[in-house]
């Protein structure tokens, strides 16, 4: 495990400069700052309504803040779209698992390589030549994450009849496909058991270790984020209220009276 | 940050919709100054479009008033039409493709009624069979919102919206199906006169020239206003308005409250159906009563394009404009590409108002989650 | 008993992937091909001109119209009017060079179909579900109208309709289109056209471009967010079926029709059978679209001349009317009881046969 002083030393891959998003009158973001360092864990955290999926809709490009600045890997992106984002190497999960119902696991971690596949029209239609040799080498990249996330048996089911444990962990395989540098994950273990919720952390941890992915998280379970997280960032109604460790924020007083509430 | 200043006034910012309509404007000075110069003159292609159909206008008022009426009265059945979606969309989330062959069909119930009724029951023709023949389709019509209910919603509940759709064009197939077999095939005769609307028509002056109204047209007008205003009553000031409302916003917030959903679907497939009747007594007056009425329902989509699937001034509102601007289009524009573009000027007219306002001109914004 | 696929080891990933991975099914497909171009020697001719040509013609529609509906979720009720271009597209294009084989003008009359298709779907750039669906509505009473209006497109012919020329297959003297065609020649050439179009269409939707169709179909924020440009996909998903539909209006006229009142026969109604043919036959699949096409063109014919041979009375005009109601009460049914269509009957066949002769 690196140590927070690593962390600190290390190259910012994403900031976050007085971002503010507003959608008529209802203002989520206000003025929040921040930022992601290669290779760590960074938590988002905060109570309902706080702000935080829309705090990563805005790094991915769905959302277009009205005010402030998004730097990745060095570069401002003033108005980037969901696509832009994800060929630099952003990947995402969702709260609500957003897999392709219809189709399989196989198809939907395959459908996470769209980007890296690029045979054109034509041997498309004949399936044959550059096409075929392209989807065999994705095959074996994506059977690889298929071992890597303990998923083979259910390889070629529709992921609508899965439970929700699975579907998870396919949507998590699916971001995995698109072997991103950044990857943000809404909630991962939202509704899961407890045995689920080990499985997942395991897995997170071993993203991180095997591919140097960094990730940014939101979750709920505080005893994951702690144990998890290099670094913890706090939102309330849309103001970023603490940033710091676990250790540090745990500790913090605002944080404390965001979440118990605070007699006035 | 500091929450004591005073917000700023808004400063002025061009957006789309003021660039468009600027654009407007420099194109309309420019084609004046470009015939005053003489530099486009009669004849030329230009000139025929951008300028001619308006000198005419010009020219001819008592012909651009006797359009525009007529856009009116069209427009005003197209209103009905998209009033009976509207209705179905906002209390069941279905788009009820099927509401132009309820028109049809509606109309055709009663006139076949009335057929049956004079020609094989020996009734005497008139008022009093009329009467008898329109409470027959009025029947005819809740027994439709019922079996509808029964046999298509209630099984569909909760599905996605573009399965309900198909629900419905697969139901608009066998409503042409099923009415054409009970009541024969051929174009029928409404009974206007019988129902004791009026005929015949009144010639202005005005203008400096003539212009003809249909009293029946005014007598559609009439009633449509009669029935818009206690529709809106209804929805409003009812119990069931209430419960409707309730769940046009949450069916499942609904439900918890001991709203009968299948209850108020009969009711608003009820309502839409008599909306249909009254529809199609218009129209059937003013030409036969056939399926061929099919391909004018369908004009009723465009109107609810521009006023949004939800909106009841929307959809009157769309009614107008579509009604007003396909026959001011066809007048005066029409024959410059052979006539005939009726048929597709108002699914032009609502894509044009769609690539400016997607949600339509009475929709709500669209906020997209994830 | 026959149909296990118990032993049948993949070591590959390219046989894993293979379109018929199973045995059997190479071997069926294999048996139901050589039926095919066996059945104009063996089939009255009543039966190949009333359901077999048409059918096949449609197919290919079909299978266009399932590629944007079925496959991208995108529906469509202009698929007719796209169908009418492909059939004056190849009209114009034959008369103006009669020394280019037809075979290639009805393939390229698909790349106009496919340009028009493209630009009528430019909308879904910005508006999407019902609102699209209104707006396809505006391309087939566009095209309609010029269809009749334009007279240039049916080369000023009194008629007002497309009159097919004699024209043979390459290199032979045997005739494909016009009167002297036999009906054996153009079976087999539609049987060629619909066996190549399904292949090449299958390909694609079981590579990269059809995975982005239907992650833009189940859910396209996410797809967008993975990379997927959505009017991208959106577009080639316009234009690909676009392309089929041209195709198919072209082989329709051409070689099926023999040159009737094109005009009206690219109506709305058609647009509208269309969509029953792929919702009955299966949204997203193949196979569905064969059965849905075969089943749209046979059942009025089995109601008209079947009904009266089992001594059901009934009269034309009745037939038509039951098969109005048919369509759309099987359509609500289907959609009620079975989204899949058809195809999902054929795959529960399958599944039974697989146990087949114990019930699990």
């Amino acid at each position: 495990m690196q140590s927070y002083a690593d962390i600190a030393k290390g190259d910012v891959l994403l900031s976050v400069k007085d971002v503010s998003l507003s959608f008529g009158g209802v203002k989520a973001i206000q003025g929040v700052s921040f930022d992601i360092r290669k290779g760590e864990v960074r938590a988002i955290i905060g109570p309902n309504g706080a702000g935080k999926t829309s705090m990563l809709n805005v790094i991915n490009g769905f959302y277009h803040p009205q005010a402030g600045e998004i730097m990745f890997k060095g570069i401002r992106r003033p108005k980037m779209k969901p696509y832009e984002a994800a060929s630099g190497g952003i990947a995402r999960t969702f709260q609500n698992v957003a897999l392709f119902k219809g189709m399989t696991t196989l198809d939907n971690i395959m459908a996470g390589r769209s980007l890296k596949m690029n045979v054109g029209l034509f041997w498309q239609m004949l399936r044959f030549g550059p096409a075929e040799r392209e989807e065999v080498i994705h095959r074996r990249r994506v059977e690889e994450i298929i071992d890597f996330l303990e998923i083979q048996a259910i390889r070629k089911t529709p992921v609508g009849k899965l439970p929700y444990g699975l579907q998870k962990r396919v949507e998590l395989g699916r971001a995995l496909a698109m072997e991103p540098e950044l990857l943000l994950l809404d909630e991962p273990m939202a509704g899961m058991n407890l045995e689920e919720k080990e499985d997942m952390c395991r897995f997170i941890l071993d993203v991180r270790e095997q591919f140097g992915t960094t990730i940014a998280l939101i979750e709920h379970d505080m005893g994951v984020v702690m144990d998890l997280s290099d670094r913890v960032v706090v939102l309330d109604y849309g103001r970023k209220i603490a940033d710091g460790v676990p250790d540090v924020v745990k500790a913090d007083k605002t944080v404390i009276d965001a979440y118990l509430g605070v007699a006035h | 940050m500091s929450d004591a200043t005073l917000p700023a006034a808004p400063a002025f910012k061009m957006t789309p919709g003021r660039w468009t309509l600027l654009g407007f404007v420099a194109f309309a000075l420019l084609i004046v100054a470009l015939v005053s110069t003489g530099t486009i003159r009669r004849g030329d292609f230009l000139y025929n479009v951008f300028a001619d159909p308006f000198v005419s206008m010009v020219d001819l008022p008592d012909l651009l008033v006797q359009t525009l009426w007529e856009g009116l009265v069209a427009g005003v059945l197209y209103a009905l039409i998209a009033l009976g979606f509207v209705l179905i969309f906002k209390a069941s989330g279905v788009f009820n493709f099927a509401q132009g062959i309820m028109v049809v069909f509606a109309a055709l119930s009663l006139v076949g009624i009335y057929e049956i009724l004079t020609l094989r029951l020996g009734f005497p023709p008139g008022f009093v069979a009329a009467i008898l023949s329109l409470f027959g389709a009025i029947g005819v019509m809740f027994v439709l919102a019922v079996v509808v209910e029964r046999v298509v919603l209630r099984p569909l509940v909760n599905q996605h919206e573009i399965i309900m759709l198909m629900a419905t064009v697969g139901l608009t197939y066998f409503l042409i199906g099923f009415g054409e077999y009970v009541f024969g095939g051929n174009p029928k005769v409404m009974i206007t006169s019988q129902l004791g609307l009026p005929t015949g028509s009144s010639t202005f002056n005005i203008l400096g020239g003539r212009v003809s109204i249909q009293h029946l047209d005014v007598a559609a007008a009439v009633i449509a206003t009669i029935m818009i205003a206690a529709l809106a009553f209804f929805f409003q000031y009812t119990r069931i308005g209430r419960a409707l409302r309730a769940v046009a916003d949450s069916h499942k917030a609904a439900l918890s409250v001991g709203i009968s959903l299948n209850q108020i679907w009969v009711i608003v497939w009820f309502t839409a159906g008599i909306v249909a009747l009254v529809t199609g007594i218009m129209w059937g007056a003013r030409s036969d009563v056939s399926f061929a009425l099919e391909i004018i329902a369908l004009k009723a989509l465009p109107v609810l394009i521009i006023g949004g699937f939800t909106s009841i001034p929307g959809a009157i509102i769309g009614g107008l404009i579509i009604g007003v601007g396909e026959k001011i289009g066809e007048f005066y524009w029409g024959p410059l590409f052979g006539g005939g573009i009726e048929s597709w000027l108002a699914y032009i007219i609502a894509l044009g108002v769609l690539m400016f306002r997607p949600q339509g001109l009475f929709g709500e914004k669209i906020i997209e989650r994830i | 008993m026959f149909y296990r696929e118990a032993g049948q080891f993949k070591t590959s990933y390219e046989t894993d992937h293979a379109t018929f991975p199973i045995r059997q099914d190479q071997i069926g497909i294999a048996l139901i091909l050589i039926a095919a171009v066996a059945l104009p020697f063996v089939s009255s001719s009543f039966a190949m001109q009333t359901v077999m040509l048409p059918s096949l013609a449609l197919v290919v529609a079909v299978i266009g119209l399932n590629i944007l509906t079925g496959y991208t979720g995108l529906i469509s009720l202009g698929s007719a009017g796209f169908m009418g271009v492909g059939a004056y597209a190849c009209y114009k294009l034959t008369t103006l060079f009669p020394e280019v084989n037809i075979l290639v003008w009805i393939l390229c009359s698909g790349f106009f179909s496919a340009a028009i298709g493209v630009f009528f779907g430019l909308p879904s750039l910005r508006i999407k579900g019902l609102y699209l669906a209104v707006a396809t509505l505006a391309a087939q009473f566009f095209l309609q109208w010029a269809f009749v209006r334009i007279p240039w497109l049916y080369n000023y012919n009194p008629s007002g309709a497309i009159e097919v020329p004699l024209r043979y297959l390459p290199f032979t003297e045997i005739a494909i289109t016009g009167p002297t065609a036999s009906l054996e020649v153009k079976y087999l050439v539609l049987l060629a056209f619909v066996v190549v179009l399904t292949w090449v269409g299958s390909n694609l939707m079981r590579g990269r471009i059809g995975r982005s169709f239907m992650a833009v179909r189940d859910m396209d924020i996410a797809a967008q967010l993975m990379g997927i440009r959505l009017l991208d996909a959106k577009l080639m998903a316009f234009a690909i079926s676009s392309f089929y539909c041209g195709v198919s209006g072209a082989l329709f006229v051409f070689i099926y029709l023999g040159g009737a009142e094109a005009g009206t026969e690219f109506s709305i109604r058609l647009s509208f059978l269309m969509l029953f043919a792929v919702i009955i036959g299966g949204l997203g699949s193949m196979i569905g679209s064969f059965l849905g096409a075969f089943f749209i063109v046979a059942l009025p014919t089995i109601l008209k001349f079947g009904a009266p041979a089992i001594g059901i009375a009934i009269t034309g005009a009745t037939a038509e009317k039951i098969v109005f109601m048919t369509i759309g009460a099987l359509t609500i049914y289907l959609l009620i009881v079975e989204p899949h269509g058809l195809a999902r009957l054929w795959q529960i066949a399958k599944q039974k046969l697989r146990a087949w002769p114990f019930p699990y």
